[in-house]
C-alpha cells in the first residue's frame, strides 16, 4: 500500500504532466491569498489576451462585452470562508459571487472550487456538484482554482467507487473527474488549452 | 460517406486521397506520434489482461443486455429521467424531434456523439425546424463544412488551419488568423453565446449504467458539461452497446479507453450524471432529462456468434490510428459514417451491404487493428466474413471464384503453376525476374518487379535430395506454401540445410497445397474450408514433434484458422487444434527449440536490416527470435524505422489496390534504404516478393533474403 506521502508525489506529477499548476498551502487562508494574488495579476479578460483582438460575430462580441469587472465565483463555499473571501475581494476591487452563474456566462475570471477527493495515478480531482452553481463555477470560469486536501487523495478510481456510489444512489447527481484545463487537439493535432472550460487549472494542496 | 457504387469508383476516390499531401503529412505524423504516446500511456500496465478483462465484461453485459436495459431504465425512471427505446435511426430522431416539440425548444447545442452521426440525427432536426449547433471544435468545423467525420475522435483531422482560419472567416464575417490558439478562442466565445440561447443540449453516453441509471461522458474540452448543465432539456442518445451492469465496469473501461484513443492517461473530463439535476433555468427548478436507447441492428448483432463481440467496440478509434490503409486514405474513404476498421463492419450491420460491400475489400488483413483493440475484437476476421457475406449474398466476382475452384483441385493447380514456367519463358530474364508483365496486369502494378516461376519446385527437388539424418533430436514435417515451393524454393533449400545440420528429421508430406489464405481473404469461405480439410488429411500431426514452415502467413492461417475453419467437423476439429498445437515458424524453431549458437557461423559483420511480417509480430507474436537470429548468423543487425508495419503486399490486396499497395511499400523501402543496410532480411516469401520487387524497380543495391538463406550461407 503506498503511503499518504507517496500519493501525494504522484498526484502531483501527474497533475503537472497535464499543465494543471500544482501548489502547496498551510491553511484556507493561504488559499484566499492565492486567489486574490491570481485574480490581480491574470489579464482582465483572459479571452482578451487570446481573441479578443481578432473580430467575432455581432452576437459574439456582445456577450463580451457584457463584462465588465473582473469576477470570482466561489459557491458552496463554507459561509466564514465565503466572508472573508468577499471582503478581500472587495477591497481588491473584484467582485465575489456564490450565486447568479447565469448572467456571467460571457466568463468568470476565477472559479474557487474545493475537491472531494484526489485521484493519484490520473492526477485527478473529483468534485461533485449536483448544485447547478457550482458546476457552472468551474466551467465558465478562466482559470478554476480548485483545493484539495492531502488526506483526500486516493491510490486510484477504484479507490472513489464506494463514494462515488454513494453519492449517485442519493440521486440526482452531477458529479465530475477533473483532469488538467479543458483542452482540444482538433486543428492539426495541436494542443490547445482552454477550449469550453477553463484555460487554468490551480490546484492546492492542503495540508492537513 | 461511402457513395461508390462499384470498385472501380471506389478506387477512382481513393486515388484523389492519395493526392492529398496536406492529408498525407498529418496521417502519417499521427500514426507515428500515436504509437510512442500510446506505449507512454499503457507503461508498466497489464494492457493484455485489461482488455481481457473489458472484453469479458462487456461480452457478459451483451448477453444480458435485455435485463440490463430494463435495470437502467427502472433506475433512471425512479430518478426522474424519462427513458425511450428507438429500434432504429428514424424512430430515435423521430423521438427526440417530438421530445424537442413537447417542450417547445427551438435551438439546440449538441456534445460530440457518434450515435447522433449514425442516425443523422441533425438533418431530421433541422428539417423540423430546429436550430442545431455542434460544440465539440471537430464537430462544429465539420458541421459548418457539411461534411461527416473523418476520425472517431478527432472528427476533423482532415482539415488544416488555412482551411479552418477561411472557414471561420466566414463565420464571424470578419478575417480571422490562422494560429490555432486564436482559432480555438474565436470557437469558445462564438460557441458560449450558443450555449446561452439554447434551450436543448443533446449528448451521447460513453457509458449507460444499469445499477445507477446514470450515464457517463468522456470529453476533453467540457462541452458536455456545458451542453448537459445550461439548456433546460437534455437528451442523451445511446446505442443499446453502452449498457454496463456495474459502475466498476465503467470505471475499468476509462483506463483503456482514453490511452488507446489519443495517449492520455485520462481526458479533462469525465461526467457522471444520475437523474434529473438542478437546472435553474427550468421552471421547477428541475432538468427536464430524457434517455433515448438506439438498437439499429445492434440486438441482432449481440445475438450472432461471431458477431457478437463487436458489442466490445468502446469507440476509441484505435483502429483507425493504427491502419496503414486509413494512414493513406483518411477517414473519409475507410468508413461511410464510423471509420476504421470497426467503421468497415458496423457500416455493414448499421448502413447496409451497398454502403459496406467495397469498403470490406479494403483491409489489408495485417492485424494491427485486432492487436490494438480495447475490446479485444478479431476484427480483420469480421471484415473477411462480411465480404464472404457480401459475395454470398450478392454472387461471387469471376476472379475469387476461379481462384476458388483451382485451389480445391491440388493437382489442377500445381499443373497450372507447372505450365506457368513454360509459358513465361518468353518474357522471364535470367536475374529470376518477369521483363514486362504480361498482359492481365494493367499500369499500376508496374510498381514492382514480379518473380518467374522457379526451374524445379522444392518438391521435385526434395524427392530426390531429401537429406538422411541419423539419431534425430526432432521429427518435424515442412509446410512450404506454394511461393517456396513453386517460385523461391532456395528458401525452403536453406532451412533443409540447417535443420539436417542441427539433427532435425524432416517430412514433406507430398498431399500438401496452399494453405488457403487467399481465397479467404477473396471471401471464397467454401474454397477455403475444402482447402484446409485438404491439408489437415494431408498432414499426420502426431507423427512430427513440429510442422514449420518458414511463411509467416501460412503459419498464422494454419494456426488460428484451420480449427476454426472445420469447426463443424468434430473428428476434423480435432485433427486440426493437434496440427495447430505444433505449427511453428522458422524463426522460432532455430532460436527458441534448436537453440542454434553464434560459434556454428561465420561473422561477416554485414549490415542487415529486418522487415517484420505482420503475419509474424502480430499474428504470431514473434519479435525477438528472428532479431537474435540476424545476430547469431554473424551479422550486424540494424533497426529499422517502422520495422513492424506492413509492406503492401497483404496477398491478393496488392492485386486488388495496387495504388495503395505501391504507396505502402514505398514507405517501406525508403525506411529500409535509410537504414544503410546491404540486406533486407525478413520471414514470409510473400514479403520478400513486394519487397524485392520493389527494390528491383528502383534499382536498388539492397538484397532481400528470407532468413533462412542467411543462415545457411553463413554456417560454417
Amino acid at each position: 500500500m503506498a503511503s499518504k506521502e507517496d500519493l501525494y508525489q504522484q498526484f502531483v506529477e501527474k497533475a503537472q504532466l497535464v499543465s494543471a499548476k500544482v501548489s502547496s498551502i498551510a491553511n484556507e487562508d493561504d488559499a484566499l491569498e492565492y486567489v486574490i494574488n491570481l485574480c490581480g495579476e491574470k489579464e482582465a479578460c483572459q479571452l482578451l489576451a487570446s481573441g479578443c483582438e481578432a473580430d467575432l460575430s455581432d452576437k459574439a462580441e456582445a456577450l463580451c462585452d457584457a463584462k465588465q469587472k473582473k469576477v470570482i465565483a466561489a459557491p458552496g463555499l463554507k459561509a466564514d470562508l465565503y466572508k472573508k473571501l468577499s471582503a478581500q475581494a472587495k477591497k481588491a476591487g473584484f467582485d465575489c459571487i456564490e450565486s447568479g452563474m447565469r448572467d456571467h456566462l460571457a466568463g468568470i475570471d476565477i472559479g474557487f472550487t474545493f475537491a472531494e477527493y484526489g485521484i493519484a495515478d490520473t492526477g485527478t480531482l473529483m468534485l461533485d456538484c449536483p448544485g447547478e452553481e457550482l458546476r457552472l463555477a468551474t466551467m465558465v470560469s478562466e482559470f478554476h482554482v480548485c483545493v484539495l486536501p492531502k488526506s483526500k487523495i486516493k491510490a486510484n478510481s477504484y479507490a472513489v467507487e464506494k463514494m462515488m456510489l454513494t453519492r449517485m444512489k442519493k440521486t440526482p447527481d452531477y458529479l465530475a473527474f477533473i483532469t488538467g484545463a479543458s483542452r482540444t487537439a482538433d486543428i492539426e493535432r495541436v494542443l490547445a488549452l482552454g477550449v469550453h472550460g477553463p484555460l487554468e487549472l490551480h490546484i492546492l494542496i492542503l495540508e492537513d | 460517406m461511402q457513395k461508390a457504387h462499384n470498385l472501380k469508383e471506389y478506387r477512382e476516390e481513393l486515388r484523389e486521397t492519395l493526392d492529398n499531401d496536406f492529408l498525407r503529412t498529418t496521417l502519417d505524423n499521427f500514426a507515428i506520434a500515436y504509437r510512442a504516446g500510446r506505449a507512454n500511456a499503457f507503461k508498466d500496465m497489464d494492457v493484455r489482461g485489461l482488455i481481457k478483462e473489458i472484453a469479458d465484461s462487456k461480452d457478459a453485459a451483451a448477453q444480458d443486455a435485455e435485463a440490463l436495459y430494463q435495470e437502467f431504465k427502472k433506475n433512471a425512471e425512479a430518478a426522474g429521467i424519462h427513458v425511450h427505446f428507438a429500434k432504429d435511426g428514424d424512430e430515435a430522431n423521430r423521438i427526440i424531434t417530438k421530445i424537442a416539440k413537447d417542450a417547445d425548444c427551438k435551438k439546440i447545442v449538441k456534445s460530440k456523439s457518434m450515435t447522433a452521426e449514425e442516425t443523422l440525427l441533425n438533418h431530421d432536426l433541422e428539417d423540423a425546424g430546429l436550430e442545431v449547433t455542434e460544440t465539440d471544435l471537430g464537430e462544429w468545423i465539420i458541421q459548418m463544412r457539411h461534411e461527416g467525420p473523418s476520425h472517431m475522435v478527432m472528427p476533423a483531422i482532415h482539415l488544416s488551419r488555412y482551411q479552418v482560419g477561411d472557414l471561420f472567416s466566414e463565420v464571424t464575417g470578419t478575417k480571422q488568423d490562422t494560429d490555432i490558439d486564436k482559432l480555438v478562442k474565436v470557437a469558445r466565445r462564438e460557441l458560449r453565446q450558443k450555449y446561452v440561447e439554447a434551450d436543448m443540449g443533446i449528448t451521447g453516453a460513453n457509458f449507460a449504467v444499469a445499477e445507477t441509471g446514470g450515464i457517463g461522458l468522456v470529453t476533453n474540452e467540457g462541452n458536455a458539461r456545458l451542453v448537459s448543465t445550461l439548456p433546460r432539456v437534455h437528451v442523451a442518445l445511446m446505442g443499446i452497446d453502452k449498457l454496463l451492469p456495474t459502475l466498476h465496469d465503467a470505471l475499468r473501461i476509462i483506463k483503456v479507453l482514453p490511452r488507446n484513443a489519443t495517449g492520455q492517461q485520462i481526458t479533462s473530463y469525465v461526467t457522471w450524471i444520475t437523474g434529473a439535476n438542478e437546472c435553474l433555468a427550468a421552471e421547477d427548478g428541475k432538468k427536464e432529462i430524457h434517455y433515448v436507447v438506439l438498437d439499429n441492428g445492434r440486438s441482432e448483432l449481440i445475438k450472432d456468434p461471431l458477431f457478437s463481440q463487436v458489442n466490445r467496440c468502446v469507440r476509441c478509434g484505435a483502429c483507425a490510428n493504427v491502419c496503414p490503409v486509413y494512414r493513406l486514405v483518411g477517414g473519409h474513404k475507410m468508413g461511410h459514417i464510423y471509420i476504421g476498421a470497426i467503421g468497415l463492419i458496423l457500416t455493414y450491420f448499421f448502413h447496409g451491404k451497398d454502403k459496406a460491400k467495397n469498403l470490406v475489400q479494403n483491409c489489408i488483413n495485417c492485424e494491427a487493428c485486432k492487436d490494438v483493440c480495447a475490446g479485444g475484437i478479431d476484427l480483420p476476421r469480421l471484415i473477411k466474413e462480411i465480404h464472404a457475406r457480401i459475395q454470398d449474398e450478392d454472387g461471387h466476382p469471376l476472379p475469387s471464384m476461379l481462384l476458388g475452384k483451382v485451389l480445391k483441385n491440388r493437382k489442377l493447380f500445381h499443373t497450372l503453376l507447372r505450365t506457368a514456367k513454360w509459358g513465361q519463358k518468353p518474357v522471364a530474364e535470367k536475374d529470376g525476374f518477369i521483363r514486362h508483365l504480361p498482359m492481365i496486369f494493367s499500369k499500376e502494378h508496374s510498381f514492382r518487379a514480379l518473380p518467374t516461376i522457379a526451374e524445379t519446385p522444392f518438391r521435385d527437388w526434395w524427392q530426390k535430395n531429401r537429406p538422411v539424418v541419423e539419431n534425430p533430436k526432432y521429427r518435424v514435417a515442412l509446410f512450404s506454401g506454394c511461393v517456396q515451393d513453386f517460385v523461391y524454393p532456395e528458401q525452403m533449400k536453406a532451412a533443409v540445410d540447417v535443420f539436417a545440420a542441427n539433427d532435425v528429421a524432416m517430412e514433406f508430406p507430398e498431399q500438401q497445397s496452399c494453405c488457403g489464405l487467399p481465397v479467404q481473404m477473396m471471401g471464397e469461405t467454401k474454397a477455403s474450408r475444402d482447402v484446409a480439410a485438404q491439408n489437415l488429411r494431408a498432414f499426420e500431426p502426431e507423427a512430427y514433434d513440429y510442422i514449420i514452415t518458414l511463411c509467416a502467413s501460412c503459419a498464422a492461417h494454419l494456426k488460428h484458422n484451420y480449427p476454426k475453419l472445420v469447426m463443424d467437423k468434430p473428428s476434423l476439429k480435432l485433427r486440426a487444434d493437434a496440427f495447430a498445437a505444433k505449427v511453428i515458424d522458422y524463426s522460432s524453431f532455430v532460436n527458441d527449440v534448436l537453440k542454434v549458437k553464434a560459434e556454428g557461423f561465420t561473422k561477416s559483420g554485414e549490415k542487415a536490416t529486418y522487415h517484420a511480417p505482420c503475419h509474424l509480430c502480430r499474428g504470431l507474436d514473434v519479435h525477438e527470435a528472428p532479431r537474435e537470429l540476424i545476430e547469431k548468423s554473424g551479422m550486424e543487425y540494424v533497426e529499422c524505422a517502422e520495422e513492424e508495419v506492413c509492406c503492401g503486399f497483404g496477398g491478393t490486396f496488392s492485386m486488388k489496390f495496387p495504388e495503395l499497395s505501391a504507396e505502402l511499400l514505398k514507405k517501406k523501402l525508403d525506411n529500409v534504404e535509410s537504414t544503410g543496410a546491404g540486406v533486407l532480411l525478413t520471414d514470409c516469401p510473400g514479403c520478400i516478393m513486394q519487397l524485392r520487387g520493389g527494390l528491383k524497380n528502383r534499382g536498388s543495391k539492397v538484397k532481400v533474403k528470407h532468413i533462412a538463406e542467411a543462415m545457411a550461407s553463413n554456417r560454417k
